[in-house]
């Protein structure tokens, strides 16, 4: 094997494998690198300034879920006709995001792909604060949340048990079964990290606090061992899960009989949508976080690069998606479908379809071009267009659908009141607020596997 | 190196050897090395996963895919009886004619239970196999140990080993690639828990209790005042209650009394007997129109449309709908009282014609459904169907008598009824 430049890893030759990490990197040096940035007196001042202003968003967000349980529902814009808006399709955007973290973590490991060790910690976080964001939207504008308990099947004196044939308890099923798995499967996989930090630390409480989440692991073979079926298996799980857990997002809407909702197409396209909206929000986080903590080296340009790729990939089958919807509602000759469709592009919200257009099938394309494909400050406006594009596509899905139905007599505008802004707006706030102290305090990228990945001339006698 | 070292008295007892290792690869030949010379008990240490090292300490593979997969079965038997038994058995719900317990329905939530309870096995069992947490263990005593979960490699050969000597043990280690090795004991000094800190825990636990017997206290206590009302629902709203207080009015009462010279709508229209049942305020003896069996057939007709679900077409209380609610056992059904005993029997006909009206108990006023006219004619044929419950012989015509004497004396005992 011919030896590539340490630093360049962009090679597409397809005989030689490109670097995974770059620069002249061992085990040592990666342990530095990634426990460096927690523990660091300091953060950049840029992390404070992030901080700052996502600790204030989070503030709004929980005074208006505040305001709204001690209200009532009516401060939110939701209303007849269209009662399912914001709240919903936040909630979808949301879940969606998380959807690349798993993809990353779990279906790239089944395939082996093995440059995933560079992005799939980070990834896994933004899916469990992703999950986090998506789960209180759905909670708080049931109305009386309080009572919201009676969605779980328990034995209780009116006699009554949840209808489990409804797509509503399917998604409260499958979102807290996701949630579940991907915070197992997240901290599992930090066990190993948790405990460098536990050796490296030096005062008295990070050796604490990180030997108490570290469990007492010692990297034995045994735990080894034990820990690789684990993660083995728990990929394995966490991958149908995936799949099935938009899927019966999907089902709230394909289940019920609204034109424009009730379409055997939702699953696979909404998966699709979903691995699009989350790959996007991981180029939008990776940049800077790579450049703001140092991290260049272990994810590379080649990550991102590859991130774009199938930015690229999801974006042609959203398309794809878009057309066969269109086609469907000629070709099936029903009415109320075509007019359906026909209200999503050309009806009063026909700036929503065609801005989702734009932000989710125009704009990626650009990743056609390598150049925007390695130039961070183009790829990172192209995801946060895409982040646009993909809750303008649930927007348009639930309100377009909603507002015109099949009586024109009931026909509806939605209008979004303050309390939906803040809500949606301190819901980014919260997100960024996790993900920062996440950055701040935890292993940023998984330093065991990415060793177990490094050059075998680089590493300490190891081979791959 | 290691030091030669004699064990005193004072000196705690070693735990084992910890050597280290440049890499993965010398890591794996010595603990092949190890095993061959016959050494069983020692452990070895590394950053990341080394793949193969497990083999070929001879350890036998883990149990861990085997109680996945019991978990993902409980998981999916589980959700299956689960749906079954509350959807089709306790709860039964009728949606549409579908079958109460079909598969296709019943899929996602079996799936993701499945993967639930698969998951929670996974990390379940890996904590058990892996025995954590255990927060302390000899083997963080070695200050180089550290290093383990950086870049370093180690073997640990435990002093419990039938071949540990501590002096060969660390001989033979050298000669398989170890760089360097030391002995590891038991902590000298055991460093304990101040006893603050339990009782802390324990005082904080004890205070922890005070809430929820406070609140199980305010729940059977009897008081005088109000109950605490956190959740307020819909239970207060602004509007006005019958004998509340209003400060809107001089006379502070909500309810408003009639308007000096207003004139009542039945007043004007003049049909109080008809229209409310009554007679001078007492509820009517009399009907307000002539009875007539086109009035006797019609109410017959009404009443077998809007009554018999409940009452029964013979006014017992045995309707379809009583019938079913007594054989699922709804807890709230209550029977409606049978028209042929008192105190109905009694009643006064413009009060049976306000019960039709107004509804009584649970049930609900037909005002809205049955016209004025035919509430009346069903009070009419409500009227005959307790005559002819408790009617003696006196009651029957002529001719229909002498017909009934002739079935009596008859053996067949069968009413042979003509209309």
């Amino acid at each position: 094997m011919s030896i590539l430049p340490l630093d360049d890893n962009m090679t597409q030759e397809p005989t030689r494998r490109a670097r995974l990490v770059v620069g002249p990197a061992d085990a040592a040096s990666i342990t530095e690198t990634v426990c460096a940035i927690t523990e660091r007196p300091r953060p950049p001042a840029a992390w404070y300034a992030a901080f700052a202003m996502s600790a204030a968003a989070t503030g709004m967000l929980f005074a208006a879920i505040g305001y709204l349980i001690a209200t009532g529902v009516g401060v939110l814009g939701n209303n007849s006709p269209v009662f399912w808006a914001w709240p919903i399709v936040n909630f979808v955007f949301w879940i969606g995001i998380g959807h690349a973290g798993t993809l990353i973590s779990a279906i790239l490991f089944l395939f082996r792909q093995r440059w995933r060790t560079g992005i799939n910690r980070f990834a896994e976080a933004m899916t469990v604060f992703a999950v986090a964001c998506a789960g209180i939207f759905p909670a708080v504008h049931v109305g009386r949340v309080w009572v919201v308990y009676w969605l779980a099947p328990y034995p209780n004196q009116m006699g009554v048990w949840p209808n489990f044939r409804s797509p509503l308890l399917w998604d409260v099923v499958a979102i807290s079964t996701y949630g579940t798995v991907s915070v197992l499967f997240w901290y599992l996989g930090m066990i190993p990290d948790l405990a460098t930090l536990r050796d490296r630390a030096i005062s008295w409480w990070r050796r604490i606090v990180y030997g108490l989440f570290a469990l007492g692991w010692r990297g034995s073979a045994a735990q080894w061992h034990r820990f690789e079926w684990a993660y083995l298996l728990l990929a394995a799980l966490a991958t149908p899960l995936v799949l099935s857990v938009h899927s019966v997002v999907s089902f709230d809407f394909a289940v019920s009989q609204l034109p424009g909702w009730h379409s055997t197409i939702f699953p696979p396209y909404f998966v699709a949508g979903a691995i699009f909206s989350g790959c996007a929000m991981v180029v939008t986080l990776a940049v800077p976080a790579r450049s703001l903590f140092g991290l260049k080296s272990l994810i590379t340009m080649r990550h991102l690069d590859n991130m774009n790729r199938l930015i690229l990939g999801t974006s042609l089958l959203v398309a794809y998606a878009y057309l066969i919807e269109l086609f469907m509602a000629w070709y099936g000759g029903n009415q109320y479908e075509a007019f359906a469709q026909l209200n999503r592009a050309l009806g009063p919200y026909a700036w929503a379809y065609w801005l989702m257009v734009a932000c989710n099938v125009l704009a990626p394309q650009l990743f056609w071009f390598p150049k925007c494909r390695t130039t961070p400050w183009l790829m990172w406006v192209i995801a946060v267009l895409v982040n646009v594009g993909m809750w303008l596509e649930r927007f348009v899905i639930i309100v377009a659908s909603l507002g015109r139905d099949f009586l024109p007599s009931s026909w509806g505008m939605f209008r979004p009141t303050a309390v939906d802004v803040m809500m949606l707006a301190g819901s980014f706030g919260l997100f960024c607020t996790l993900f920062l102290l996440f950055c701040r305090y935890l292993p940023m990228v998984a330093m065991a596997e990415v060793k177990g990945v490094v050059p075998p001339h680089l590493g300490s006698n190891g081979v791959q | 190196m290691l030091q030669p070292e004699h064990h005193h008295d004072d000196s705690p007892p070693v735990v084992g050897i910890l050597a280290e290792f440049d890499g993965p690869v010398t890591l794996k030949a010595a603990a092949t090395g190890l095993r061959q010379v016959g050494y069983a008990k020692f452990e070895a240490y590394s950053p990341y996963p080394v793949h193969g090292l497990y083999e070929v300490m001879g350890r036998k593979r883990t149990t861990l895919p085997r109680l996945v997969l019991a978990g993902g079965i409980t998981g999916c038997l589980v959700a299956l009886l689960l749906q079954w038994w509350t959807n089709a058995i306790d709860y039964p719900y009728w949606i549409s004619g579908k079958p109460l317990f079909s598969l296709p329905a019943n899929i996602p939530i079996t799936f993701e239970l499945l993967i639930l309870l698969g998951a929670l096995a996974a990390f379940g069992g890996v904590m058990v196999f892996c025995n954590l947490p255990q927060l302390y263990h000899p083997i963080f005593g070695c200050v180089k140990f550290r290093q383990s979960s950086t870049d370093t490699f180690f073997l640990a050969v435990d002093a419990d080993d039938p071949r540990f000597d501590e002096t060969a043990t660390a001989d033979l280690l050298r000669s398989l690639g170890a760089e360097s090795s030391e002995l590891y004991r038991q902590p000298r000094t055991v460093k304990r828990i101040p006893g603050m800190i339990p009782a802390t825990a324990a005082l904080v636990a004890a205070l922890a209790l005070l809430p929820p017997l406070w609140i199980a206290q305010v729940r059977y206590a009897r008081k005088t005042s109000p109950r605490i009302h956190p959740i307020l629902d819909m239970d207060f709203q602004p509007k006005y209650l019958p004998q509340q207080y209003s400060p809107l009015f001089k006379d502070t009462r909500d309810m408003r009394p009639r308007v000096a010279g207003a004139v009542s709508v039945d007043a004007i229209i003049g049909h109080v007997h008809l229209l409310r049942g009554e007679v001078d305020s007492p509820p009517a003896d009399t009907f307000p129109m002539p009875v007539t069996s086109e009035m006797m057939l019609r109410g017959r007709r009404r009443y077998d449309i809007f009554c018999t679900t409940c009452h029964g077409l013979a006014g017992d209380g045995d309707g379809i709908t009583s019938q079913l609610a007594f054989e699922r056992e709804e807890p709230k059904w209550v029977k409606p009282l049978s028209l042929h005993d008192q105190p109905v029997l009694g009643q006064p006909v413009g009060q049976l014609y306000q019960t039709i009206t107004h509804g009584i108990r649970t049930m609900p006023s037909y005002r809205s459904q049955i016209p004025v006219e035919d509430r009346w004619a069903i009070v009419l044929y409500v009227r005959a169907l307790q005559r002819s419950r408790n009617a003696t012989m006196d009651d029957v015509p002529g001719e229909l008598k002498k017909h009934l004497k002739s079935i009596e004396q008859s053996d067949a005992g069968i009413p042979n009824a003509k209309p």
